[in-house]
């Protein structure tokens, strides 16, 4: 594993390197589902969040909150990448003695501000965190997936952010378009951009692997006086061409060809 | 009782600063104090149980001591998840407040009846029960509850109005107390079922028994010395609680006492029945008698045993 300084795209490219290599050791799937959100994770680590990995509890930090806690292995990448613990942590993910989980565990290492897994709790966890810094320069930033919206309580807390006019909370709904067992469109037909607008959020869509663009509506997002969503166009299973949106990509286990592949790009 | 509660959260909310109370949109005619006197930490969140839970998870991350309240079994068992997951997990600063526990609200029906709520909260790890039987219980467990650091489950029933508390009594977490010395049998009781506790002693006590009464507010942690020291010397221990009798008090008591070498003692947990949900319309008092909480009953059934 390799740490690298380079742009944006680069450290989206290695997130994905990374997970890659997470998923083959550990034999463990739902490695497209950490694929989808590697460029987003990239841009806020790297420019939109104020965190200092050398003060990962300071109390003026913006804080983030993977909701979709099964895209896990993206998120200990770009811990990593960014400082907040040696990347050879990452050799401790879903193994025997390890120290990651397949979902995150508050506690585990530096830089996780919440401990998530089951769908459609974090929501209100960052709505919780919102309401508790009112008034300060902090955020709270918290990624759900479009599948986790099918969860009655991230509509409970939709509606409580809305209703309370947050002004410091900001979604990230990765739209990869895959949920366990199918396309999230069968579930959730309706357009979500209206649904959560309709529930007082300022909406926005942007691709979510064009970093340029997703670093432009984050910053809209910071700005914003009132809760604010961003939907990120993704693809499931980003980077591995052979599951690129698919359902499988969830599933995915890569093997120690996929492996040496992303390491030549 | 849970006027009592109210009154006890108004001192330590004026004490400590960083209290929040949430409420998932119940108290009429009851917390109208606490959001007068403190309307930027009181916060009605809707009717949406799991999302209260879950912000006061954030809140507690971020700091704050957090009072979510509810009915006790939408407090509970609609945010289950929640509270293992967010609160017990993250061993966070969150109390669960569960009014109207047991048969409290009778003829509401089967939805509003809480009798699994000790159990599920009991087995979560972090987690403190508090189960007050009376006025005095419910200030002190409150007290107590607020103070302590971590998550905690209440359930406030409807107060006998008796003033059982002796001069001696101070209250603890893991504090059971004697509210009636006695030696033949041990009648263990927990929550506002006291009241008909007492009344079974008196009848057995007419029948020429000494009968020790422990009333056990604090689950878990749980008395077990206290327990023990007062069973070791009789013939027969009796847990009396408005719970189903899986996973309340008679299963604690019943592992706190066959782990003790609980030989040639007569033991039976009184409560519901857990194998069918009771479709009995009627007030407290004519369901509990339903399931045979009933001083009478309850005397011909450990008479009976002995």
């Amino acid at each position: 594993m390799t740490r690298t300084r380079a742009t944006t795209q680069k450290i989206g490219e290695n997130i994905r390197q990374l997970v890659v290599e997470m998923s083959h050791r550990s034999h463990s799937g739902e490695t497209g589902s950490s694929l989808s959100i590697s460029d987003l994770l990239a841009v806020l680590y790297f420019k939109t969040l104020r965190v200092d990995p050398k003060k990962p509890n300071d109390p003026k930090r913006d804080r983030f909150i993977l909701s979709k806690g099964h895209g896990a292995a993206a998120l200990y990448a770009v811990l990593a990448l960014r400082g907040f613990f040696p990347q050879k942590l990452l050799l401790g993910h879903r193994v025997n003695g390890g120290v990651f989980h397949g979902h995150p565990s508050r506690g585990a290492a530096p830089g996780i501000e919440a401990s998530t897994g089951s769908l459609g709790h974090g929501l209100s966890i960052g709505v919780g965190m919102a309401y508790a810094i009112k008034g300060t320069k902090s955020k709270v930033y918290v990624l759900v997936g479009d599948g986790e919206c099918n969860e009655g309580s991230i509509w409970e807390a939709i509606l409580s952010a809305g209703a309370l006019r947050l002004p410091n909370i900001v979604a990230i709904v990765d739209e990869n378009k895959f949920q366990g067992f199918g396309a999230a469109k069968e579930y959730s037909p309706f357009d979500m951009v209206k649904q959560w607008s309709s529930f007082g959020w300022e909406t926005l869509r942007v691709d979510g692997h064009d970093v340029r663009a997703i670093e432009k509506a984050f910053d809209t997002a910071a700005k914003a006086k009132k809760p604010f969503v961003v939907f990120a166009n993704t693809i499931a299973g980003k980077g591995v061409s052979s599951i690129e949106d698919t359902l499988g990509a969830h599933y995915y286990v890569p093997d120690k060809h996929a492996v040496t592949a992303m390491k030549k790009i | 009782m849970r006027r009592d509660f109210v009154a006890q959260v108004l001192l330590e909310m004026e004490r400590d600063s960083s209290i929040v109370f949430l409420t998932g949109d119940l108290g009429f005619n009851a917390l109208e104090k606490i959001k007068e006197r403190f309307p930027d930490r009181f916060l009605n969140v809707g009717i949406a149980e799991q999302h209260m839970v879950g912000m006061a998870s954030g809140l507690a991350l971020e700091g704050k001591k957090v009072i979510a309240y509810s009915i006790a079994s939408f407090a509970t068992m609609r945010p289950y998840e929640q509270i293992r997951d967010d609160v017990c997990y993250q061993n966070l600063d969150v109390k669960i407040i569960g009014t109207g526990g047991g048969y409290n609200y009778p003829n509401h029906g089967v939805t509003h009846h809480t009798i699994e709520d000790v159990a599920i909260m009991n087995v979560l790890p972090h987690m403190q029960v508090l189960c007050p039987g009376y006025s005095w219980e419910a200030r002190e467990a409150t007290k107590a509850m607020i103070r302590h650091k971590g998550p905690a489950y209440i359930r406030l029933g409807k107060s006998p109005g008796v003033a059982y508390e002796k001069k001696h009594f101070t209250f603890a977490l893991g504090k059971g107390f004697v509210v009636r010395e006695g030696s033949d049998i041990v009648l263990v009781s927990t929550g506002n079922v006291l009241d008909i506790t007492l009344a079974t002693a008196d009848l057995l006590e007419k029948k020429g028994l000494s009968v020790c009464v422990l009333s056990m507010p604090s689950l878990k942690p749980f008395d077990t010395k206290l327990l023990v020291k007062h069973a070791r010397k009789a013939k027969g221990v009796f847990t009396i609680e408005e719970h189903s009798t899986t996973g309340g008090l008679g299963s604690i008591a019943s592992t706190a006492l066959f782990a003790d070498g609980f030989d040639g003692k007569k033991f039976h947990a009184f409560g519901f029945p857990p194998e069918s949900f009771s479709k009995e319309v009627g007030d407290r008092d004519y369901l509990l008698n339903t399931v045979g909480l009933e001083p009478k009953k309850l005397v011909r059934s450990i008479m009976r045993s002995l």
